[in-house]
């Protein structure tokens, strides 16, 4: 289908044609020729957040629990600017998301224009790809392009710059099928020779563990089933990272938990001493690996990713395999079935024996308190009353990010929404905005830091315009409790700045933006406390003040290897040395 | 010692003074990437080795197929082998890159860079100059009484060593293309 129409009505309906039924968006003089168009129209529903920086996040929240890209609409200069965070986010943790942006008229580009910035210029470090459309001509098939691109291959954020001449100017409309997507096709079939090797190397193995990252939940549903019967079929033990959680379920027979800085004992002790590690979709990030010279001395191990870029870029591993995690799977698993689904089972229940040990020690034990409101007690509370339910959860960043991770459990992907790489703190509200966009009757809950949640609070306003029933559950201990956490072990206990002064009235807060406020500090009424924020229908804000010096753990210290973890407060005299002291 | 003495392990050794885990053995490899002839093109290329912090010792880059809209970028660069092995990933994931080409590799190749030097001077000075223009095939592409734009083509070491020799002859400005490079053979 082609034909003649003006650049901002091709916007809409190249949105139409790629299958967008919501954008997430802030106008402003440069895309008010969009804003004309998406008013006359009501097929795609445009959100109005309150800040662009929560336009991107909200996407994001979008696109990672529905599989589908996130868009983003926002004018010039400080429009797009303010959307850097969120891109950024997006590409550090693999996030389909296409930003339209509006640009001076091109005539004016490099004159120093009011509300004009360098967009693309900008974006180009924070975006997988993006484009400075000058002819309308081209902007349909740029549009096509830039989805083709966010969501092949690994996913990312890419940027479409439209100056406003072009959105005014008329030209012809390319239909998706009819457009020129390039040359970009990354490969998703894995080597079968290095498949086959894997498969080999799973007949072998005494000590194994899969190790799983983002990668699987980005592959898609599919995927992550191949992944449940490839663990469920070895009995290999599984940890995943925090991306990662849900691709198999947190009550699987297999599953260790999170790995990593804050990952479980069992989890990091297994990687330590396993004798085959099989990477699916992670990326041996830092928080992950530890001290590198001493990561996982004695194993053998594989890593399937679909960014050639991401093998061998930390850890040298033995085998790699390029390609798309669910095709590779369903290759392994048809070869492992074909060779007679061989696993060396006396070697490997010898090896959950040790697990097993590992187990015992119970590392995510906490001092509980009937005075006081503990972190871990407020999630487990949580997850019991929301077991079950058709619930979400987006995290801040912080000590509540690494709790909600250890105790709350994922049963399925796209379930859990948090700024991994990047550790975006004011991620998590917006992120619930955009989840409970796309699944308005479900339990959206923001698991949140009293500090982070400042950072994007204002939009409450687009959870309240919208009346989306967001639940914002804010642990609230008046600290930027991980940083003190970390002053505390690395800086004497010189608290530079981590205290959160004059923090507004939470419950007063909430009215004020039209929701409900609800305050606890008595362990004994957080019970019914949470089943009144349940119970709500409408945005809650959940000031829940819990014991102010609590630290994380585990914790493996910077510069440390996974054998060395501190289990509680009493073992961290002295842990890190100067040479971990300067690793973040 | 005052309040800001440090405890728990911390010191004041600064990030500077950890090991540099990329150290040893530096190789210089010349890259060759093929890419589609777009606004930006070379800013992302370029830009990726700066935020990266790779290096770049030389950079040519010219359209080489005009309906096709293709440029190629020859690139000499220096790492370990395996920080060489990270730019050509980070490279080829490059959405306008076609294909990226390790010549050193891929090898044996020929490597050639041009490069015009402006000579001044007058009497021995000058005859020097000349003859050894003319060992080094050098020609002369601007002439004055008092000076003379030579133009030289060859590896970047030959170049060096032409360079090296009219320092003291009278050498005042120099232009280099960097490096274009290509495998031997069909």
């Amino acid at each position: 289908m082609t034909r003649q129409m003006t650049g901002a009505q091709m916007v809409i309906q190249a949105l139409k044609d790629q299958g967008v039924d919501v954008v997430f968006g802030y106008p402003g003089g440069a895309v008010l020729p969009i804003y004309d168009e998406i008013f006359q129209q009501n097929d795609i529903r445009h959100i109005l957040v309150r800040h662009e920086q929560g336009a991107t996040h909200a996407a994001e929240g979008y696109a990672r629990s529905t599989g589908k890209p996130g868009v983003v609409l926002v004018t010039s200069g400080p429009g797009a600017t303010n959307a850097v965070t969120g891109m950024t986010d997006a590409l550090m943790d693999s996030i389909p998301m296409i930003v339209l942006t509006g640009q001076v008229p091109t005539f004016m580009i490099g004159t120093d224009a009011f509300q004009e910035a360098d967009t693309v210029g900008i974006t180009r470090p924070c975006s997988k790809h993006n484009w400075l459309v000058k002819d309308t001509d081209k902007l349909a098939e740029t549009i096509h392009q830039a989805f083709h691109v966010a969501t092949s291959g690994r996913p990312g954020p890419v940027l479409v710059d439209i100056p406003k001449d072009v959105q005014f100017a008329t030209g012809t409309y390319n239909a998706p099928r009819k457009a020129n997507l390039g040359h970009y096709q990354p490969q998703v079939k894995g080597d079968i020779a290095a498949i086959t090797a894997m498969v080999e190397a799973i007949e072998q193995a005494e000590r194994p563990i899969f190790y799983t990252g983002g990668g699987v939940i980005n592959s898609g549903t599919g995927a992550c089933q191949l992944l449940r019967e490839l663990v469920d079929g070895t009995g290999f033990p599984i940890t995943s990272t925090l991306m990662g959680l849900g691709a198999y379920p947190a009550s699987g027979k297999n599953w260790l938990g999170m790995l990593g800085m804050h990952g479980t004992y069992e989890a990091n002790l297994a990687m330590h001493g396993c004798d085959l590690m099989i990477n699916i979709g992670a990326r041996f990030d830092d928080r992950i690996t530890g001290r590198i010279e001493d990561f996982s001395p004695n194993s053998k191990k594989i890593h399937i990713d679909i960014d050639a870029s991401s093998i061998n870029k930390v850890i040298q591993v033995d085998l790699p395999i390029l390609g798309d995690v669910g095709h590779v799977l369903e290759d392994v698993l048809k070869i492992w079935k074909s060779r007679g689904r061989k696993t060396k089972s006396d070697a490997i229940a010898k090896w959950w024996g040790q697990v097993n040990e590992w187990q015992a020690v119970k590392c995510l034990t906490y001092e509980n308190s009937d005075k006081v409101i503990k972190p871990q007690y407020a999630l487990q509370r949580l997850q019991a009353l929301t077991e079950g339910m058709d619930r979400y959860i987006t995290t801040e960043v912080g000590q509540h990010q690494m709790w909600a991770a250890q105790f709350l459990g994922f049963e399925d992907p796209h379930r859990w929404m948090t700024s991994g790489g990047l550790g975006t703190m004011g991620y998590g509200l917006p992120a619930s905005v955009g989840v409970q966009i796309a699944h308005p009757d479900s339990l959206v809950i923001n698991v949140a830091g009293e500090a982070s949640w400042l950072m994007n609070m204002q939009e409450m306003g687009t959870a309240a315009q919208y009346r989306l029933p967001v639940k914002q559950f804010i642990m609230n201990n008046e600290r930027l409790g991980m940083v003190r956490q970390w002053q505390e072990l690395l800086h004497g206990e010189r608290y530079s700045h981590t205290w959160s002064e004059a923090l507004p009235d939470f419950v007063k807060l909430a009215e004020a933006f039209g929701g409900k406020g609800i305050r606890c500090s008595d362990p004994a009424d957080l019970d019914d406390a949470i089943r009144e924020m349940i119970a709500y229908d409408g945005p809650v804000v959940f000031d829940c003040r819990i014991e102010k010096h609590e630290n994380c753990f585990p914790m493996i210290p910077s510069g440390k290897p996974h054998n060395e973890m501190l289990m509680g407060n009493d073992s961290t005299e002295g842990v890190i040395q100067s040479g971990g002291a300067v690793l973040v | 010692m005052s309040a800001l003495s440090l405890k728990k392990g911390a010191s004041r050794k600064s990030a500077y003074d950890l090991k540099n885990p990329l150290g040893d053995l530096v190789e210089t490899h010349t890259i060759a990437i093929l890419v589609d002839n777009e606004a930006g093109v070379l800013a992302r290329v370029i830009g990726l080795f700066a935020g990266r912090g790779y290096n770049i010792e030389s950079l040519t880059v010219a359209e080489v197929d005009h309906t096709g809209h293709l440029s190629r970028i020859t690139i000499v660069t220096t790492g370990t082998p395996a920080v060489i092995e990270q730019i050509k990933a980070q490279v080829g994931r490059i959405v306008p890159v076609h294909e990226v080409h390790d010549l050193t590799v891929q090898g044996p190749s020929v490597e050639r860079e041009l490069a015009m030097l402006k000579v001044s001077g007058k009497g021995v000075d000058r005859v020097e100059a000349m003859r050894l223009a003319d060992i080094f095939r050098a020609s002369v592409v601007d002439t004055t009484l008092e000076s003379f734009v030579f133009e030289i083509t060859g590896t970047p070491d030959k170049i060096d060593a032409f360079v090296d020799l009219m320092r003291p002859l009278g050498l005042t400005e120099i232009a280099r293309t960097g490096v274009a490079a290509m495998l031997r053979g069909a």
